[in-house]
């Protein structure tokens, strides 16, 4: 990288004695990244968007057609219009859990780990390195009908039937959902409450405050950047999830994803899948707004 | 000062538990895999490295490692280049588009993964290439770059700029001030970034899913062997070289990023 830089500057400096703006060669070193980021990620994007607006047969011609229709389809058939609720839905209640549960743990590490506080950021860290599918095979494997945890439990003799259910419904997607986006959630909350200014809290202690009041109203505002952040890096990748609900979810469990790599799939609907997909970024994009905005709210009505 | 002993002791065994949880699933794969029985469940039957050395016998397997590792091989060798760019130029250069780069770098993280495959694929057949482990590598590097911008920006935060001045002073070029000063410095970073990117790469599903065509990397030949329950104990076996792989490099990449930090901030800082 100081190649780059480093020769160009002194070679421009010797043509003309031109020496590029500090600005300059910062956007020209950012360049490479970022030209392969726009063109991997930015160009198909757009790329999926004019697809959805394509009919799925081409005219006589062998022209692609432009057309509303997989959109009319999308939002006007109760299977999709169900599924994108549901997606959108699942990562609402998955993005919750998940950071309510992170709370503490980032509190724990952040306020009361002491010197350990490193290896505590390691253990939480570890899992998450794993691979997602083994993790989540690991899940189907504990949640199966005759899986690790029903089988302890009759084994041990704690339970004469086995639990049904445990496995193939929303519940054991949400929790395992939960499970795989901890780092997401813990990380940010943990950020935001290292850089907490603690005196704040003892002036709230020697003011009378309680450990409750306290909390609703110094400590949780003020991380309310970390718990927005967290709220949104679970949210809108596990509206998209995949892997979860083919392995977890079942017939019950079903998302969004499932029917999109269908129609990209076997139905070999491409624009229909693209329309799908767009549908479900836009209905995330929303949610995520409207939580957004909820949260500055309720910011607000704390102080 | 946070809380009374009471609340703290809570909060201890809220965090033990929450440890076990996290954990719950990553102990079962390697319990199972020296299981004697097929299925997954207790009593466990007895103990046996059968599966293991089966794993010997399926030259499919090893295709798909040997795809994986060129793949995690080539990604983090392209991601950390590109990291490093990125990296230099956000902590030693100020410009204006730098909030709305660093933006852009790190939105792959916030996308769901099926949504960044598909759009690749759509691309990738309109142009009319063929899917192969390239085509995976390209998508690779996509999400292993906002990890390595990360890694690298901690790591090349802590790089005084005075040290370069002093040898561009000394007479060094711009090569010998890379080569002698800058690299030395930022090294440990870099190879932190090298080994994150393999790692996710080797694990990664979705994008490989979609991406590779006819050539399987490791979890998609996982995927494909999950529809055969007489499998399943392989797939545990080979799942746990993957966690205990996972780990490892996990921790030499911290060993090697504790030691850089270690080196560049004798005081001793915290850095979250």
């Amino acid at each position: 990288m100081g190649v780059i830089e480093g020769e160009g500057g002194s070679a421009l400096a010797k043509l003309g004695n031109i020496k590029l703006s500090e600005a300059a060669r910062g956007l020209a070193l950012a360049m490479p990244p970022l030209a392969y980021t726009l063109l991997l990620l930015a160009v198909p994007i757009l790329a999926v968007i004019y697809l959805s607006f394509t009919a799925r047969e081409p005219d006589a011609d062998g022209n692609m057609v432009m057309s509303f229709a997989n959109y009319v389809r999308v939002w006007t058939d109760p299977l999709y219009l169900h599924l994108l609720a549901r997606s959108v839905g699942i990562s609402v209640i998955v993005a919750v859990i998940t950071v309510v549960l992170a709370y503490p743990i980032a509190y724990f590490i952040a306020f009361e780990s002491g010197k350990w506080r490193h290896l505590w950021i390691l253990l939480i860290t570890v899992p998450f390195w794993t691979s997602y599918l083994l993790r989540v095979l690991s899940w189907k494997i504990a949640l199966g009908q005759s899986g690790a945890i029903n089988s302890i439990l009759l084994w041990t003799g704690l339970i004469a039937t086995p639990f049904e259910g445990l496995l193939y419904n929303i519940g054991a997607v949400v929790t395992v959902l939960a499970h795989s986006y901890a780092v997401f959630a813990i990380l940010p909350i943990y950020v935001s409450l290292v850089r907490l200014d603690r005196s704040l809290l003892e002036a709230a202690t020697d003011l009378g405050d309680g450990a409750v009041r306290r909390f609703v109203r110094i400590t949780l505002p003020l991380t309310q950047r970390g718990v927005v952040g967290a709220l949104m890096v679970v949210m809108i990748p596990t509206a998209g999830d995949y892997v979860t609900p083919v392995l977890i979810g079942g017939k019950d469990g079903i998302m969004i994803a499932n029917q999109i790599q269908a129609q990209f799939g076997k139905a070999n609907n491409w624009p229909l899948g693209a329309a799908l997909s767009v549908s479900t970024m836009l209905t995330i994009g929303f949610a995520a707004l409207a939580i957004l905005v909820l949260a500055r709210k309720a910011g607000r009505l704390a102080r | 000062m946070m809380a009374g002993a009471k609340n703290r002791s809570v909060l201890a065994a809220y965090a033990v538990a929450y440890i076990v949880f996290l954990y719950l699933p990553v102990v079962l794969l390697p319990l199972f895999s020296f299981n004697q029985s097929i299925t997954p469940s207790f009593p466990l039957t007895g103990f046996t490295t059968d599966w293991y050395l089966a794993l010997a016998d399926e030259p499919e397997m090893h295709n798909a490692l040997i795809n994986s590792l060129k793949v995690a091989a080539t990604t983090s060798v392209f991601a950390t280049l590109l990291g490093a760019c990125a990296a230099r130029a956000f902590t030693r250069y100020k410009f204006r588009a730098k909030p709305a780069a660093e933006g852009i770098i790190m939105t792959p993280l916030f996308l769901p993964e099926i949504l960044i495959g598909l759009s690749m694929l759509v691309v990738i057949l309109w142009l009319g290439f063929e899917l192969s482990l390239v085509t995976v590598v390209m998508g690779h590097v996509l999400v292993c770059l906002p990890y390595c911008v990360t890694v690298l920006i901690s790591s090349f935060d802590g790089f005084d700029v005075t040290l370069e001045e002093a040898s561009t002073d000394l007479g060094e070029g711009a090569l010998g001030t890379l080569w002698r000063v800058i690299l030395p410095i930022v090294m440990p970073g870099l190879i932190s970034s090298l080994i994150v990117s393999f790692t996710i790469s080797l694990d990664e599903f979705v994008l490989a899913f979609f991406l590779s065509g006819d050539e399987a990397t490791l979890p998609v030949y996982i995927w494909g062997q999950l529809r055969f329950a007489a499998k399943l104990p392989i797939v545990m076996a080979l799942g746990s070289l993957m966690l205990v792989a996972s780990i490892g490099l996990l921790i030499i990449s911290e060993i090697v990023r504790r030691r850089g930090e270690r080196r560049l901030k004798p005081s001793g800082m915290d850095t979250p």
